[in-house]
């Protein structure tokens, strides 16, 4: 018998005193420009109001579409009110709303999909049923229908975007805690006597989470998006609040003399945008302990 | 190495499980059943190795999850210590988890990718509530990483900064934490390198010495059973054709199957291997949605006779002690 002869082999010696080797990871220049841009912008919304700029609001008849000086950085939009000072405070609605509209996603679609891919059965079909319900709603017909009744305020629009993001976290969620629930390690942990809640809390939310959270910055930078869309339709903050989204829409009107007036906010979103993928990006690569394997 | 053992730790008597196959979203309506284990019996004695082999699909690791009950059973008994385990529910399992353990087959699934090594072999003691003292359950992780050959200076890791075979060493670490009687073992060498399953099983027994374990040790490798079971248990379709001691089984096989098994090992001697008369059973394993009828193996049977198309063999136990369910010896 060839096991028998190889067998006699001393354990002593295996390979298990070897010490594995740890890979070194490196962080990108693109990373590091990622955060601090999105470190400024959070700072300057946060900050906005002790900058030593001038009031978003404040209009200046005489100074109407106005080039950049010293007094104006980036110069004055359509009503004569400074554009800097609007990009900064614009920073502020689109950081809260495109922050805390994927948190709700994230935190009641995640906790949804891991339930339903978890437990089966019955509660997934009504989930996924529900979710499915969701998707199919016209998202634009919702937004209207909750700014009609309900008026027009961050917290509104805040929570239509959470509420339309549910769906795709449930099933991000769902989807990995299917995949993971058939692995050994779960049956290990029921076959040790574990309760559900230390097996989904303990077992599969540190492994869906990852996902998740590259699913979260993705969902950040979408957000910005369909906030900007929707105050460029009239559906965001109300005005004379400043919003990327808003004065993209109001800078549009003279596209032909000034269309620094539309691209200003457009590049800042944009860069705010790229900033949120590339950092969700390493983050993912940073934290995944099994490099080149899903 | 005897027949009958002194003291019975687990006793299966005619085990079922069956998994339904439904059709349809909205109403649900049950068009076959998968009888992946379908009546076996036997019984494993305190300190003994029982080898549970058989093609893959027979149903070998059906039994094993069917024993712990992760799955649900259709019918029949298991009993364990003396308890009949085949009805309790979550709760009543609980304290019984601790004294049966698994070693799962897949070494990459079988451990939680996020969780260090240590948290994975001190996870049992956690559950457990015996977590209480900080530096006592160190102690105890780091004196489990050393019974299966690790350094404890490795509990800091992840796994994935493991071999297979060290892999493996961790989920035997994690089995053995609340010092169970028995030991299901699920191909835990058959995903390694030959040279490692080796080392692996040599563990096993080292083990099975030290602390006086129990194993049900499932393999469709019959070398590496030989090397450690006590008796063997050979299995077809969701049932055992033949029981018998180690030296009885491999010497003089009775069940055309198990003949047909052994004939299939390579021996690794060309001279030995040219002379020897090849019984080599053809065709796939029949579904064990429709397992044919009479006796399940007659369709590849060498040696299938008339009675065998109609009349499923018994199980009947022989005078030396083995037991064999086939015609040609009833």
């Amino acid at each position: 018998m060839a096991v028998r002869e190889v067998a006699a082999l001393d354990v002593g010696v295996d390979t298990s005193a070897v010490t594995p080797v740890r890979r070194q990871r490196r962080l990108g220049g693109l990373f590091v420009a990622s955060v601090i841009w999105i470190a400024l912008v959070g700072l300057g919304a946060i900050f906005a109001g002790l900058l030593p700029i001038p009031s978003p609001t404040e209009m200046d008849m005489l100074g109407k579409r106005a080039l950049p000086s010293a007094e104006h950085w980036l110069g004055n939009d359509v009503l004569g009110r400074d554009v800097f000072s609007r990009l900064i405070y614009g920073g502020r609605i689109s950081l809260t709303v495109g922050l805390l509209a994927p948190v709700i996603g994230v935190t009641v679609g995640g906790a949804l999909g891991m339930l339903a891919g978890y437990f089966r059965g019955r509660f997934e079909t009504i989930v996924t049923g529900g979710v499915d319900v969701l998707l199919a709603f016209p998202p634009l017909v919702f937004a209207l229908a909750v700014t009609a009744y309900l008026g027009q305020s961050i917290l509104n629009i805040t929570l239509v975007i959470g509420i339309l993001g549910i769906p795709a976290f449930t099933r991000v969620a769902r989807a990995v805690t299917l995949s993971l629930s058939e692995r050994e390690f779960v049956t290990a942990a029921r076959a040790l006597g574990a309760t559900h809640s230390r097996i989904l809390l303990r077992e599969l939310l540190p492994n869906v989470a990852l996902p998740l959270v590259a699913f979260f910055l993705l969902g950040v930078a979408v957000t910005i998006v369909v906030e900007g869309a929707l105050s460029f339709l009239g559906l965001g903050v109300p005005p004379p609040a400043p919003s990327w989204g808003s004065m993209i829409g109001e800078g549009r009107e003279s596209l032909d003399i000034a269309p620094w007036l539309a691209f200003l906010p457009a590049i800042f979103m944009f860069l705010t945008v790229l900033a949120f993928n590339v950092i969700g990006d390493t983050l993912r690569a940073l934290t995944d302990p099994r490099p080149g394997a899903l | 190495m005897n027949a009958s053992p002194p003291e019975t730790l687990l006793a299966v008597a005619d085990l079922k499980v069956h998994f339904p196959i439904t059709k349809g979203i909205v109403v649900k309506r049950q068009v076959g059943t998968v009888k992946a284990v379908d009546g076996i019996s036997f019984s494993v004695g305190r300190g003994e190795t029982l080898g549970l082999v058989g093609e893959s699909g027979c149903g070998k690791s059906t039994t094993g999850l069917a024993i712990l009950r992760m799955l649900d059973i259709t019918s029949g008994k298991v009993e364990f210590e003396g308890e009949d385990i085949s009805a309790y529910d979550r709760g009543r399992m609980r304290p019984i988890r601790a004294r049966m353990q698994m070693v799962y087959q897949d070494p990459y699934g079988s451990l939680n990718p996020r969780m260090k090594v240590a948290d994975i072999v001190g996870e049992p003691l956690v559950v457990h509530g015996l977590a209480t003292d900080k530096d006592k359950y160190r102690a105890r992780v780091a004196e489990l990483l050393k019974m299966v050959g690790l350094l404890p200076d490795m509990a800091e890791r992840y796994p994935h900064e493991f071999s297979g075979g060290q892999r493996q060493r961790i989920g035997i670490a994690r089995a053995l934490a609340l010092e169970p009687t028995l030991l299901i073992c699920d191909e835990p060498v058959s995903a390694l390198d030959v040279s490692i399953q080796a080392q692996v099983v040599n563990l096993f027994m080292e083990l099975q010495e030290r602390l006086g374990l129990t194993y049900i040790f499932i393999a469709h490798d019959l070398s590496v059973v030989r090397h450690i079971s006590d008796r063997i248990a050979v299995m077809y379709l969701g049932r055992i054709v033949e029981i018998a001691t180690r030296d009885q089984l491999y010497k003089d096989p009775l069940h055309p199957y198990t003949q047909a098994l052994l004939a299939a090992v390579p021996i690794a001697d060309p001279e030995i291997e040219a002379g020897r008369t090849q019984q080599i059973i053809t065709g796939e394993i029949p579904s064990a949605l429709r397992p044919p009828p009479g006796c399940r193996f007659h369709t590849r049977c060498p040696k299938a006779m008339d009675v065998c198309k109609t009349v499923d063999p018994p199980m009947r136990e022989r005078d030396d002690g083995r037991a064999v369910a086939c015609h040609l010896h009833s």
